[in-house]
C-alpha cells in the first residue's frame, strides 16, 4: 500500500507547478490550464485526507469541486475566446481594462 | 347592522388607492362614478348606523371597534381603533352626506379640468382623513386624521399650484397650522403623561374620577385648544382660511366651511368633560370664540371677493360654535355645526355657480343685476343668506338661537357671559348685514359686467344647480330636529341624540317669558341687519361711500383686514426668514457642507491612493492573492 504522504506530496507538487505555471505563462489559455491544475492538486489532497480518514466528506467535497470546475472551464473559455475576437490577442499583459 | 360602521372611513380609503394608482387609465365618467359611489357608500353606512344607534339602549355605546395595536412600547400604547356614538355619528352623516353631494357638484364644476383626476383622489382622500378624524377613538388617532386633513387641505388649497399665489396660500394654510397642531400635540402628551391613555373612554373616566386636577386640566385644555384655533380659523391663527379660497370652489365649499375647519369644535365637544372642569378654559374658548365671531364679520363688511366674504364668514360663524362650547352649550356648538355645514357649503356652491356662469369672475363690483340670468342659483343663494342671517323658520335661527340663549342664560353665575352674548348679537346684526349686501351687490341692483363676460352668461349644469337645490331644502329644514327648548323639551331632538355623550354638568333655567324675549331680539337683529343692508345697497348706495370718507381710517382698517397679514409678516416672518438666512450662511454653508465637501475629499484621496493597486493585470491580483494565502496560513500555523 502506498502510504498517504506520497499522495500528499504529489498534491503539494502539482499545486507548486501549478501557481508558478500560472506566474510565469503570458497567454490566458495556459494561464487557466495552471488554474485548473491547482483545482484537481486540492481534490487530490481533499480525496486523499478522506480516504485516511475513513469519511464521505471530502468526496463529496470533490464532486463539488469537478462540477463547479466544469462550469467554470466552459464560462472561462467562452470568456477567453470572445475577449480573442475583441482584442486579436489573448496576452494577459495586454489586456487591463479594469486598471485603476 | 352597527358593527359595519368601522368600514365608514375605509370605503373612501380604498377609492383614493385605486384613483391614484390607476386614475390615469380610467376613464372620467368612471373616476367621477367611482368618487362619489365611494363617499355616498360610506353615508349610507354612517345613516345605517345612527338609526342602529338610535335603537340601542342607552349605556350601550360607543361602540369600539379594534382594528389592530398600532403602537406598543412599555405601558404605551395606541390602538387603531375607531368608535361610533353619537357625536361620531353626526359628524359622519355631515361630512358624508355633504361632502357626497359636494362630489356630485365637482363633476360639474370640474368637468373641463386637467387635473380632474388628481382632483377626486384628492377629495377621497380628505373625506378619509376627516372620518378617521371624526370617528377616532384616541387622540392619537385623531391627531393622524387631524394632520390627514391638513395634507388635504394643503393639497387642495395648491391645485392650481401653477398660480403662485395658489401655492403660496397652501403653503401659508399648512405653516399656520402646524404652529396650531404644536399646541395639540402638546396637549395630547400632557394627556399621555397624566392619564397614562390617550383613549376617550379612558379620559373621560379619569376625568370624572378626579385624577387631574383644576390647573391641569387648564393647561392641557388650552393646549388643545391652540390646536382648534389653527385648524378651525380662530384668533389669532385664523389668517390662512381667506387665502385658502384659491383653491377650487367645492373645495371651499366642502373643507374650508362644513367640515374641516369645524374639526376644532368637534374636538372641544369631544372633550367636553375637560372643559366642563375648568371654567377657566372654558371662558378662554367663549371669549376667543366671540371675539372672533364679531372681529371676521366686520371684515366681511368691507371685503370685494365673493369668496373672500364667505370666507370670513365661516370663521366668524366657527367663533359661534366655540362661544355654544365656552358657555356649556356643547349640543348647540354641534348644533350649528350641523346647520352650518348646509348652508355655508349652499352659499359656497352658489358662490362657484356664480363664477361658473361669469367666467370665472369673483369680484362684486364687476356683478350685480344676476338675478334674471341665475334663476337657480339666486333663490338658493338666498336660501342659504337668509339662513345664515338667522331669520326665523331657517335652519341657522334654531341653532345660533340655542347657542345665545344657553349664553344669556349663564349669565345668571357671571357677568363675563353677558358679555359673551351681547358680542353674539352684535355678529349676528353683522352677519345679516354682510350676507344681504353680498346678496344685494351680486343680484340686484344695476349691472356692473365686463360686456365681454355678459356675453358668456348662462345657468349651470344639472349637475351643478341639483346639488344646490338639495342643500337649500336642508338649509330650510335641518333646523327642525333641533327645536328651541322653550316649545317643548322633547321636541328638541338633536340635543336628545347627544345627551350621552355630552354630559352638561350645570342645568340651566330661563323663564318662559325671557325665552320668547332672546328669541324675538335674535328675529330682530336679523331683520336690522337685512334692512341696514338693504337702506345701504338698494335704496340709497351713496350712504356706504359716504361712510367710509367720512371715516376713512376705520374703512381702510377693515378694508385691509386690520393689517394683521402684514403685522404678522413683520413680526413673525420676517424675522424668521433673516435669522434663517443668518443660520443659513453660517452654519449650512460652513459647518454643514464643510463636513460634507470633507468628507467626500478624504473619500477621493483614499480612493486614489487605493486606485494604485488595481493595475488591471491578471496577475497581478494573484500576486496579491497568493500573498493573502500566505500570510493567512502563516497565521493559522504559527
Amino acid at each position: 500500500m502506498i502510504p498517504t504522504n506520497y499522495f500528499l506530496i504529489l498534491s503539494v507538487v502539482l499545486f507548486v507547478l501549478g501557481a508558478i505555471a500560472f506566474f510565469v505563462k503570458r497567454d490566458l489559455v495556459t494561464q487557466f490550464m495552471s488554474i485548473e491544475i491547482m483545482l484537481n492538486a486540492a481534490n487530490l489532497a481533499f480525496i486523499t485526507l478522506a480516504r485516511s480518514a475513513n469519511s464521505a466528506d471530502g468526496q463529496i467535497i470533490v464532486f463539488f469541486i469537478i462540477t463547479v470546475a466544469a462550469a467554470e472551464a466552459a464560462i472561462g473559455l467562452a470568456i477567453i475566446l470572445l475577449i480573442f475576437r475583441q482584442k486579436k490577442t489573448i496576452k494577459s499583459e495586454d489586456i487591463k481594462l479594469m486598471k485603476g | 347592522m352597527t358593527e359595519i360602521f368601522w368600514l365608514i372611513p375605509f370605503i373612501p380609503a380604498a377609492s383614493t388607492l385605486i384613483l391614484a394608482v390607476f386614475g390615469k387609465k380610467l376613464p372620467k365618467k368612471y373616476v367621477s362614478f367611482q368618487a362619489c359611489f365611494a363617499v355616498f357608500a360610506s353615508f349610507v353606512i354612517s345613516a345605517i348606523s345612527a338609526v342602529g344607534l338610535l335603537q340601542t339602549a342607552h349605556g350601550n355605546y360607543p361602540l369600539v371597534k379594534n382594528l389592530f395595536s398600532w403602537i406598543q412600547a412599555g405601558s404605551f400604547q395606541v390602538n387603531l381603533s375607531l368608535m361610533f356614538d353619537p357625536l361620531s355619528a353626526v359628524m359622519a352623516l355631515v361630512v358624508s352626506g355633504v361632502g357626497f353631494i359636494i362630489h356630485v357638484y365637482s363633476v360639474g364644476y370640474m368637468a373641463d379640468d386637467e387635473g380632474y383626476t388628481r382632483y377626486f383622489t384628492y377629495l377621497n382622500l380628505f373625506t378619509f382623513s376627516m372620518l378617521i378624524l371624526v370617528m377616532a377613538s384616541n387622540l392619537v388617532l385623531m391627531f393622524v386624521g387631524w394632520e390627514g386633513v391638513g395634507l388635504c387641505s394643503y393639497l387642495l388649497i395648491g391645485f392650481w399650484f401653477e398660480k403662485h399665489s395658489a401655492a403660496n396660500a397652501g403653503k401659508k394654510a399648512f405653516i399656520v397650522n402646524r404652529i396650531g397642531d404644536t399646541g395639540f400635540l402638546l396637549g395630547i402628551l400632557f394627556i399621555f403623561i397624566h392619564i397614562g391613555s390617550a383613549e376617550f373612554t379612558a379620559i373621560n373616566e379619569a376625568i370624572s374620577g378626579g385624577a387631574i386636577s383644576v390647573g391641569l386640566a387648564t393647561l392641557i385644555a388650552i393646549l388643545l385648544f391652540v390646536g382648534a384655533t389653527g385648524k378651525s380659523a380662530q384668533i389669532p391663527l385664523y389668517v390662512w382660511l381667506p387665502d385658502a379660497m384659491e383653491g377650487p370652489t367645492p373645495v371651499s365649499a366642502l373643507i374650508h366651511a362644513a367640515t374641516m375647519v369645524t374639526a376644532g369644535v368637534y374636538m372641544v365637544c369631544r372633550m367636553n368633560l375637560l372643559y366642563t372642569l375648568s371654567e377657566t378654559a372654558a371662558q378662554v374658548v367663549a371669549l376667543v370664540g366671540a371675539i372672533t365671531a364679531v372681529y371676521a364679520a366686520t371684515m366681511a363688511l368691507t371685503q370685494n371677493d365673493i369668496k373672500r366674504v364667505l370666507a370670513y364668514s365661516t370663521i366668524s360663524q366657527i367663533g359661534y360654535m366655540f362661544i355654544g362650547c365656552g358657555v356649556g352649550a356643547y349640543a348647540a356648538g354641534m348644533f350649528h355645526l350641523y346647520t352650518h355645514a348646509f348652508f355655508k357649503s349652499l352659499l359656497f356652491l352658489a358662490a362657484g355657480s356664480i363664477m361658473h356662469a361669469l367666467s370665472g369672475e369673483i369680484n362684486m363690483k364687476k356683478m350685480g343685476g344676476l338675478r334674471k340670468y341665475l334663476p337657480l342659483t339666486y333663490p338658493t343663494f338666498l336660501i342659504g343668506a337668509i339662513a345664515i342671517a338667522g331669520v326665523p323658520f331657517f335652519s341657522g335661527f334654531f341653532s345660533k338661537d340655542a347657542i345665545l340663549t344657553r349664553a344669556f342664560a349663564q349669565g345668571q353665575y357671571s357677568a363675563f357671559y353677558y358679555f359673551i352674548w351681547g358680542l353674539g348679537i352684535m355678529g349676528a346684526v353683522l352677519t345679516a348685514l354682510y350676507m344681504f349686501r353680498l346678496v344685494f351687490l351680486t343680484f340686484h341692483g344695476e349691472e356692473r359686467l365686463d360686456p365681454e363676460v355678459k356675453k358668456h352668461i348662462h345657468e349651470s349644469p344639472k349637475v351643478m344647480t341639483i346639488p344646490l337645490v338639495i342643500l337649500a331644502f336642508f338649509s330650510v329644514g335641518a333646523g327642525y330636529i333641533g327645536l328651541p327648548v322653550v316649545l317643548g323639551k322633547k321636541l328638541n331632538f338633536f340635543g336628545k341624540f347627544l345627551e350621552p355623550v355630552i354630559k352638561e354638568v350645570k342645568e340651566v333655567h330661563l323663564s318662559i317669558q325671557t325665552e320668547w324675549m332672546l328669541i324675538a331680539i335674535a328675529t330682530f337683529v336679523a331683520f336690522l341687519g337685512i334692512f341696514i343692508a338693504y337702506v345701504f345697497y338698494i335704496r340709497s348706495p351713496l350712504i356706504p361711500r359716504n361712510l367710509a370718507t367720512r371715516f376713512p381710517t376705520i374703512y381702510k382698517l377693515m378694508f385691509n383686514k386690520y393689517y394683521v397679514d402684514e403685522i404678522y409678516n413683520a413680526v413673525f416672518v420676517k424675522p424668521t426668514i433673516k435669522w434663517s438666512k443668518i443660520i443659513y450662511d453660517n452654519f449650512d454653508l460652513k459647518v454643514i457642507d464643510g463636513a460634507v465637501n470633507g468628507t467626500a475629499t478624504a473619500t477621493g484621496f483614499a480612493g486614489k491612493i487605493l486606485s494604485y493597486f488595481q493595475s488591471g493585470l491578471i496577475k497581478d491580483y494573484g500576486l496579491i492573492f497568493l500573498l493573502g494565502v500566505i500570510i493567512f496560513l502563516a497565521y493559522l500555523l504559527f
